[in-house]
């Protein structure tokens, strides 16, 4: 067990260093004082941009294959990254269901011509990918899902609906699992399909949220023509393509997570030490010392149990219970952070951007009403109790 | 940078756990709890044997050498079996305190006797006023003849009954910071003057005992440490010793969380076992995501204190708040989950429930650890 970075380690970290210095955008880190969540779709061009620089300067991808433009190097890397990230308190990676989800199916399934295609275009933002998985009557019971697709020549025609699809409006393609056995059990009908979002016959109807902004919408699908080639691991296989890179896809979207959560805590001790509460600093309370230690002791947490099982990804291991956890914490940590920031506000809170009376311009207000479907998204609380209860503890299933 | 235990360490484990399956089972944990010694000879030498009691000295002084991550993981094991005993109070307090403190001829002696198992040595820093920092020492030692006079009452000291030599901290000035002043004394346990008494506690498994000193004499020699400058040497050695008891913690947690598991999927009610359920399912992995999370602050606050970086403390502090409340935590589910056999005395639950609780106050509960990484991380 050693912290301490290698020699190689510590150069790359001064590398990433002095390129965020020199590149990290003013004017986000002006728009940042509240955490990382600004109302997307306003941010889609200048995230888009961001990312380009990012992998322009080989900061995106780090993990892949260098022939898909990646370089080739491991998650240490990547945990470096992104704490060099959270320190610089830098700008979210757009593309994130591309790097995290479609990226590593599609290299671990994918065809040779599917990966020269697709991989390096989601790496540099030329691309933006969505994920086709949830339907109105399958959401957490995701394998009941009726989306269908039937084979008609060298093509497969879908028909269907898909919604809670964050960032379709802006996407290019889609991560799409549809059914193509509807006689098969349940979970053996499944194909995973490469979706040009483009197509003809898709529909998008932007959803609007709590937060008053629209971040996803229903796709609606209408006799929309995709390619035999398009298919990703096989006809019928895509429960199978679909859930294998999930320890993957938790880890990698680990990283993201804890640099939004460091970043929206030290975001609360700026707060909390500039709050006047009946006449001194709310930071000089001792109550809100405990509230604000304690995030700050859950979030430390939640990056060391992150380093654990990147060590054991690292070593050839499988990561265990403890690459599990992070999503349950992670939610748990980061709404009990928005519920303390609103909390230090007093009757402040209630003003949302628009007045100057707002605390820093209303953006907690967004961030806050954000908060509550980090526990819904990306696999529920229950449903994540119930993977670490069966698959990690081995109790029986309901 | 690595995040996890060598192939050493990974075999330190195995024979530990073997080892305490063997020589510590609850029936003999059950048998010290009603001893009033707590420990065994034959259980001590054993130890001794294994080269556990010296597993942090240095080899000059019959030690093992080797670090704090290593003790981290017998800790564990030993907090998975409950073991009883003054390893501890010996090992982690009173050794620790002359490793720290002491001079090399007091190391060479009681670090040497401690790893051969022929002498026990604990810290007495508490006081009735139950305090953990500095100011809490208010043990009066007064210089005389040639020596030192203490007077005073120590309380919540571990294993004192049991010593063969106690570390007393006291006041020798009172200075403008409570932090200077404080200073380091060897006493043993048939100095003129020193009383005993050992204190009925939740937590059998653990004797805690109040010791007075009236008029206790002892010689300039018996000073560990410069005079008035003992507390930093104390810190380090409650912060380590925290560490280590949070390692203790957590392998105490991780069996809680075992037995619970075992259970869920054996014991049948509505023609179901209840792990099936939800209700249970859900709770129980609550109890996994604090026991990963302990282990993980834990083993990164083991790692920090044994390279001595600057943010040990932080890290002493962050793993002694969040492994206090989470052990209660695991353990109060784990009572929960078992149903009215988890409260019995029969089951082992409750042993681990009162170590947890026990454990939780010892050098300061979440409450006081959180203040202090508050004022760490300058809030």
């Amino acid at each position: 067990m050693d912290f301490r970075l290698t020699p190689e380690q510590e150069s790359f970290r001064n590398e990433v260093r002095a390129w965020v210095k020199q590149n990290l955008p003013k004017e986000w880190t002006a728009r940042v004082i509240s955490g990382p969540d600004v109302p997307r779709v306003e941010a889609y061009k200048f995230l888009r941009e961001w990312q380009k620089r990012l992998f322009d300067a080989g900061f995106i991808g780090l993990t892949w294959p260098k022939e898909y433009g990646g370089r080739g190097l491991t998650f240490l890397e990547e945990f470096i990254l992104h704490e060099e990230m959270a320190l610089a308190k830098a700008p979210p990676v757009l593309n994130i269901l591309g790097i995290a989800m479609a990226g590593p199916t599609i290299i671990a399934y994918g065809t040779e011509e599917q990966k020269k295609r697709y991989l390096s275009k989601i790496l540099s933002c030329e691309e933006i990918w969505c994920q086709g998985y949830s339907e109105p009557n399958a959401g957490s019971d995701l394998a009941s899902l009726q989306c269908r697709a039937v084979r008609d020549g060298d093509h497969f025609v879908v028909n269907g609906q898909k919604v809670w699809t964050s960032i379709a409006q802006a996407a290019d393609w889609m991560m799409l699992l549809a059914r193509t056995d509807p006689d098969a059990s349940k979970h053996k009908g499944i194909t995973y399909f490469l979706l040009d979002m483009h197509s003809p016959g898709v529909s998008v109807r932007p959803l609007r949220q709590i937060t008053g902004d629209a971040e996803f919408n229903e796709v609606f699908f209408e006799n929309v023509r995709v390619p035999v080639e398009n298919v990703l691991g096989g006809v019928n296989k895509g429960w199978e393509v679909g859930i294998t890179t999930l320890m993957y896809e938790r880890l990698a979207l680990g990283f993201g997570l804890q640099v939004r959560l460091r970043i929206a805590l030290d975001a609360l001790v700026g707060l909390a030490q500039r709050t006047k509460t009946n006449g001194d600093v709310a930071s000089k309370d001792p109550i809100v010392r405990q509230k604000l230690a304690q995030l700050w002791i859950d979030t430390e947490a939640f990056k060391y149990t992150g380093a654990r099982a990147i060590t054991k990804l690292l070593k050839g291991e499988m990561p265990g219970a403890e690459a599990s956890t992070g999503k349950i914490w992670w939610c748990e940590t980061h709404q009990r952070l928005q519920d303390i920031a609103m909390e230090l506000q007093g009757p402040y809170h209630q003003l949302m951007a628009g007045t100057d009376r707002a605390v820093d311009q209303g953006l907690w207000q967004y961030t806050y009403l954000r908060s509550r479907a980090n526990s819904v998204e990306g696999g529920t609380t229950e449903i994540q109790k119930n993977i670490i209860g069966e698959r990690v503890l081995g109790l029986p299933k309901g | 940078m690595d995040f996890g235990f060598n192939q050493e360490q990974e075999m330190l484990r195995a024979t530990a756990r073997k080892f305490f399956e063997n020589e510590c089972p609850s029936t003999f944990v059950r048998k010290m709890m009603d001893d009033p010694a707590g420990v065994t000879p034959d259980f001590w030498q054993k130890l001794a044997e294994q080269g556990w009691l010296g597993l942090i000295y240095p080899e000059a002084f019959g030690g093992v050498g080797l670090g704090f991550v290593d003790l981290t993981v017998l800790m564990e094991e030993m907090g998975r079996a409950v073991m009883p005993g003054p390893y501890f109070s010996t090992v982690l307090l009173g050794g620790l305190a002359i490793q720290e403190a002491g001079s090399e001829s007091q190391k060479k002696e009681w670090l040497t006797k401690i790893s051969g198992g022929a002498a026990k040595v604990t810290l007495a820093l508490t006081e009735p006023n139950a305090r953990w920092d500095a100011a809490g020492v208010t043990l009066q030692a007064r210089e005389a003849r040639g020596g030192f006079t203490l007077s005073g009452t120590k309380l919540f000291v571990h294993d004192a009954h049991t010593a063969d030599a106690l570390v007393v901290a006291a006041r020798t000035a009172n200075a403008a910071s409570p932090e200077d002043g404080v200073s380091l004394f060897l006493v043993p346990k048939d100095a003129r003057g020193l009383e005993v008494k050992l204190l009925p506690t939740m937590d059998q498994t653990r004797k805690l005992c109040e010791v007075t000193l009236k008029d206790v004499s002892v010689g300039a020699d018996a000073l560990v440490g410069e005079k008035g400058k003992g507390w930093q040497p104390l810190a380090r050695v409650v912060d380590r010793a925290a560490v280590a008891l949070c390692a203790e913690m957590c392998g105490g947690a991780q069996k809680i969380l075992d037995m619970t598991t075992e259970y869920a999927k054996i014991r049948i009610a509505f023609g179901k076992p209840i792990g099936a359920y939800q209700g249970v399912k859900h709770r129980a992995a609550d109890m996994l995501v604090d026991v990963e999370n302990a282990k993980s602050i834990t083993y990164y606050a083991a790692w920090a204190v044994d390279e001595q970086v600057a943010e040990a403390p932080l890290a002493a502090s962050m793993a002694k708040a969040y492994v206090s409340d989470a052990y209660r935590k695991v353990a109060a589910a784990g009572i929960q989950l078992h149903g009215g056999i988890g409260f019995t005395w029969e089951h082992d639950l409750h042993l681990y429930f009162k170590r947890a609780k026990g454990s939780e106050f010892t050098f300061g509960d979440a409450t006081y650890h959180r203040e202090r990484v508050a004022q760490l991380i300058n809030l």
